[in-house]
Formats: C-alpha cells, structure tokens, sequence
C-alpha cells in the first residue's frame, strides 16, 4: 500500500507542474500588459504604470517571472489583492473553512440521497420505483445548479419562510441557525452528485448482484440487508468511488454558483467576485486552491479505490 | 457534467430500428417466467428509451426552430421595453409577463435559445477541432508525444470546469476587448471540454491502430497522414459523436452559469442565464423572471442528454447483449 501511495504522489508531479503553467499563463502569458489591464484602461499615471510594470517584475524575462511566482505560491505567498491590499492568502485562508463546510454537507446529501436511491433501485430493477430513480438522476444531472437554488430559495424562504433566504453562520457558533442556513446550500450542492451516484451505483449494484457470490451469500442463509449492505455494496463501491472523485471536481464548480447565490463568504465566491473587481491575483489564488482542492480529493479517492480494490495496488 | 465515465451497464438490451420494431441479442436463459419478466423488463425499458430519445428530438427541434426564426415569431424585438408594463405578471399582451425594464420574456427567451445553441455547439466544435487533433496525434505517435500531450490534458481536466472556464473568460476579457464576449465564453468552454475529446479519441486510436487492416495499409506504403485520415478517423467517429451531444450540454450548462454570474455574454443581449440572474434580484416581487428560462435550460440540456444517450446506446456493441443492467 506504501508503495502504491508513493506511485500515486510521483505520478501527480508533472500534473501538478502543468497545472501550475497554466495559473501562471491565465495571467502573464497572454498578449497584452497585465499591467494596464490591473489599472484598466483609462486609470493610473505613467508614473504609477512603470512602478506596477516593476513591482510585478514585468520586465524579466518570462522563465524568470515564472521561477518567482512558482517559489513565491509554494511558500504560500499569493500576492496582494487589488482592491483591498490584503495578502490574498490570509484572505482565501478565513474562507476555506466556510467553503469546506457547505462542500462536505452538500456531498453528504449527494451520496445518502443517491446511495440510497441507488439501492432502492437496483434491489427491484424495471419496476417502478426503479423508473422514478432513472427519471431523478435525469432530471437530477441537467438541471442547472443556479435555477434550483432561486426555485429552492422562492419556495422555502420566500412563499413558505421556513429558511433564512441567504447567509452564513459557523456551526461552530450557532449549530441550529447553522444548520437552517446550510439546508438549501447543501441540497442544491449535492443534487447533481445525487444523480449521477444514482445512475452509476445502480448499474454497479446490479451488475454485483448477478454475481455468484451473492448467490452463494443468500442460499447461506444471510439476511437479504446483509447481503446487500456488507457483500455487494463494497464491491460496487469500486466504480461509485471513482465518480465520487470525479464529483469534486464538480462539487467546486457548484460552489462558486451556491455561495453566489446564498451569500456565503466562501472560496468560490471570492473567485466570482474578483472577477468583478478585476483582482487578478485574488482571482489566481482562489483558482489555484480550488483547483488544490480538487486534485488532492482525486488523490485521496484512488487511495481509497486502492482500499476497496486490493487488485489495483498491485498493477 | 454530463460527461460521466461510461455506465458499466446500460438500461436497455433492445435498440429499436424504427418505434415497434424490436431486434433482440443474445439468447435468453432461465426459466419460462424470468424470461417473461426479462422481456418484459426489456420491453418497458424499450419503450422508455424510444420515448426519451423522441422527446429529446422534439424539444431540439423546437429550440432549432425557435434560434432560426427567432425574429419572425417572438411577439417583440428582444430588447423593446414597454414602460408600461414592467415587472409585470403573466397577461394576454406577455405571456410570460415582462423584466425589470418591461421586455417580454417570452421573446428574449426565444432569442436566448440563440446564444444557447451557439456557444454550445461552437465550443464543442473548437474542443473537437482542438481534442480530436490532439486524440490521434497522441493516439497515433505514442511515446514521448503521447505522454505530454496526455499530461496536459490531465492538467486541463484537473482544474474544475466551470472555474476554469471563469478564468480564462475573465482572462480574455481585458486582453481581447475588440472580440465579442460571446466568444470568449465559447474559447473558454471549448477549451475545457477539450480534454475529453482528446482522451476519447486517442483510445480509440490506440485500439483501432493495432488491426490488420492498419497493419495492411502501413505494409503498402501508405503515409501516416493517410493512415490517420483514411483509416484510423473513420472508425472513431461514432464513440466522439456520442460524447460531443452529451458535451453540448454541459456546454450549454456551463454557458448559462457563465451568463448567471454575470461573465461571458454581456447585456443587454438575451442569454437565458443572465435572465435567470435578473429574476435572482426580483425573486420576491417578481418569482415569474426566474421560473421560465430555467424550464428553458433544463429542458435542452435534458434534451441533449436523451439523444446523446440514446445514440450510445444504438452505437455501444457492448450495450447490446447485455440482459438488463
């Protein structure tokens, strides 16, 4: 298993080192001065171009530009924000646990409501509880995160007003206000997860079924919730935890719509707003971790596919 | 989004040639009553799956219809206000009631299925050109060539979509002033959904490389380029077909988050996502703004996803045996 973890970071260097060419390109390579584009178009004296073009260190040359920005964002340095002036790390550091908490709530939906719809499907395969779960993950997978999340917030805030419309608290501070406020968050977050581990634990749960230790699992005599709950979920966890890795990915993109929407200070919406106030180095940074983000969930599910799978930390 | 690893089981064994016909494979073991239940099965999931791929035609069709024809059937142009009525309900006069500023939102959604369709299938045309390109030089090459290309692609897929699609729109913004924004979101999502084009492709490749057919060809002295062209491309059209309407609508997803966040196609151009993000701002005095161009998007992705399913599973030769799944 050390071994296949070693294999596992290895491989991830040069991913990592693309990754990082292409942040670094988003912002210098590209023709044009990032200059004039941090002071727009018509704003800022020669005198204040020329010392931005210098403090940047706009005029080295390229490889040398990327050497410090690489060195500087390995030791943790992002660079100031333009519009505040605050270093962009601290920023996006008082925001990742906000980001982390509405993630790991909405993805907890994801897999509960589609595991157990998954299951509930796949136990009675063509029926019509299992066409309903095939119509949910449908309708689940395109529906666009940001008209649910206005449906949700007109339905339970507006007409019922069951929940706070938008806002963050920590659970930390206030578990109960919390926990209203992360309601419609978390459930917008995790539908397009729900649907997609709906469609593809079915499909895996019903293929494991049909194998013959199943067979041999009931004529033992186990009990049907033992045979599907410890026997067949494991092995069909293998591809359901491929597309929970792949969920990440997703699960972040969702979260710069969702904390747009519910106001919630987080990574995501740091990135949305630099966007607007052309804070190009904050909107670097945020990229970049989210983008972290991602590829470190994707390592840790194929630490776990190892897990599930003993045959893959051999090959 | 829509660009899951394929289903290790799909939900139909039948493909239907024409509505009522059915072509089975496989033989069918078991006793008398599971075999009826299969059929069974197989015909119910037959029908389902004729009907989805029906219904995603017919609710194309109407958004082809709708972006080609936008002018002569939207009641009013897209951008006429009509001051005295804004904000205002459904009526006889806008069916689906007016903005902010009194355009009908009927009308703007009619022409809002232009930008839609536009992005969505230009971006997957420039991942195309990009990814298939991409695909077999990897695919056909290997070695060194395969390995980088690959890493890139890699680090391309590992940034999460929709940011990096943030990204490089913000990116091009300042920097190509003089280009629509319409087309820096299409560069922007064509370049994100490259990578799954060009992975499709080159193992496609790799398999169809290694026939005798290939073989054959490269014997007579045929050069590379006509190996690829000739050879290889025609048998790997069907599985990129196939992904290329599933990413459609990712792309028009994507799209319509750009717009909603207020990046990419700026106003007062009708783009569905931007009018989903006015009716955000009106959602207690005015809920109709954000209920009707989200039937919109949902409806065309939906639409885009029936048909590309339904055209894997007509194209998967493994789909086709398979009993249920």
């Amino acid at each position: 298993m050390r071994e296949y973890i070693l294999r596992r970071l290895v491989s991830m260097i040069p991913v990592l080192f693309i990754v990082s060419l292409i942040s670094f390109a988003l912002l210098y390579i590209l023709p044009g001065d990032p200059a004039i584009a941090m002071l727009g178009e018509n704003a800022g004296t020669q005198e204040t171009y020329q010392g931005l073009r210098r403090e940047m260190g706009l005029d080295d040359p390229l490889i040398v530009q990327y050497g410090r920005w690489l060195w500087r964002t390995v030791n943790g340095d992002l660079g100031r924000s333009i519009r505040t002036r605050e270093p962009v790390a601290e920023v996006l550091a008082r925001r990742v646990p906000t980001s982390f908490t509405v993630g790991v709530a909405g993805l907890l939906f994801g897999i509960a409501l589609g595991l157990s719809v998954a299951i509930v499907s796949a136990l009675r395969p063509g029926s019509k509880i299992d066409m309903l779960g095939t119509f949910m993950a449908l309708g689940g997978a395109a529906l666009p995160t940001f008209w649910q999340a206005l449906l949700f917030m007109y339905v339970f805030a507006v007409m019922l007003q069951w929940l706070p419309p938008s806002g963050y608290t920590s659970p930390l501070v206030d578990p109960w206000l919390s926990a209203k406020m992360l309601f419609m968050p978390a459930v917008v977050l995790g539908t397009h997860s729900a649907a997609v581990i709906m469609r593809q634990g079915r499909s895996a749960l019903v293929e494991v079924l049909e194998q013959d230790y199943i067979t041999t699992a009931r004529s033992k005599g186990l009990r049907e919730n033992v045979v599907v709950g410890a026997h067949a979920l494991k092995n069909a966890m293998i591809p359901i935890a491929t597309i929970l890795g792949l969920q990440v990915g997703n699960l972040v993109s969702g979260a710069a719509i969702v904390e747009t929407i519910f106001a919630i200070p987080g990574v995501g919406r740091a990135a949305v707003d630099a966007i607007f106030f052309r804070d190009y180095p904050m909107l670097q940074g945020a990229i970049l971790l989210l983008t972290s983000a991602a590829i470190i969930a994707n390592l840790l599910t194929d630490l776990a596919y190892g897990y599930l799978d003993p045959r893959i930390r051999y090959r | 989004m829509a660009n899951e690893a394929p289903r290790t089981g799909g939900a139909v064994a039948v493909v239907a040639e024409r509505p009522g016909q059915r072509r089975t494979y496989g033989e069918e073991v078991g006793s008398a009553s599971s075999r009826l239940l299969t059929r069974g099965r197989r015909f119910l999931g037959n029908v389902l799956e004729t009907r989805l791929v029906g219904t995603g035609l017919w609710i194309l069709a109407i958004v082809v219809f709708c972006a080609l024809f936008a002018d002569v059937i939207s009641p009013y142009a897209p951008n006429e206000q009509d001051y005295l009525a804004i904000t205002e309900g459904p009526s006889a006069a806008h069916p689906l009631g007016t903005d902010d500023l009194g355009r009908d939102i009927l009308s703007r959604i009619i022409h809002g299925s232009r930008v839609s369709l536009q992005v969505g299938v230009i971006a997957v045309g420039i991942a195309l050109v990009v990814g298939v390109t991409i695909g077999l030089l990897a695919g056909y090459t290997g070695g060194k060539t395969d390995d980088v290309t690959m890493r890139i692609m890699d680090a391309v897929q590992a940034f999460p979509g929709l940011i990096l699609a943030l990204g490089i729109t913000a990116a091009l913004g300042p920097r190509f002033p003089w280009m629509p924004p319409i087309w820096h979101a299409m560069i922007a999502i064509g370049i994100v959904a490259t990578p799954a084009i060009a992975r499709l492709t080159r193992a496609q490749c790799l398999t169809i490389r290694e026939r005798e057919f290939v073989a054959a060809a490269r014997v007579i002295g045929a050069s590379p380029l006509a190996i690829v062209g000739r050879h290889i491309w025609p048998n790997v059209t069907a599985p990129i077909i196939v992904q290329a309407t599933l990413l459609v609508a990712t792309a028009i997803l994507t799209e319509a988050s750009l717009s909603f966040l207020g990046v990419g196609v700026k106003p007062p151009t009708a783009t569905w996502g931007s009018m989903l993000r006015t009716g955000s701002q009106y959602l207690e005095v005015a809920p109709w703004l954000a209920f009707a161009p989200g039937v919109a998007i949902f409806a065309t992705v939906l639409a885009f996803n029936f048909v590309g399913d339904g055209l894997r599973r007509a194209l998967d030769p493994r789909l086709l045996g398979r009993r249920r799944g």
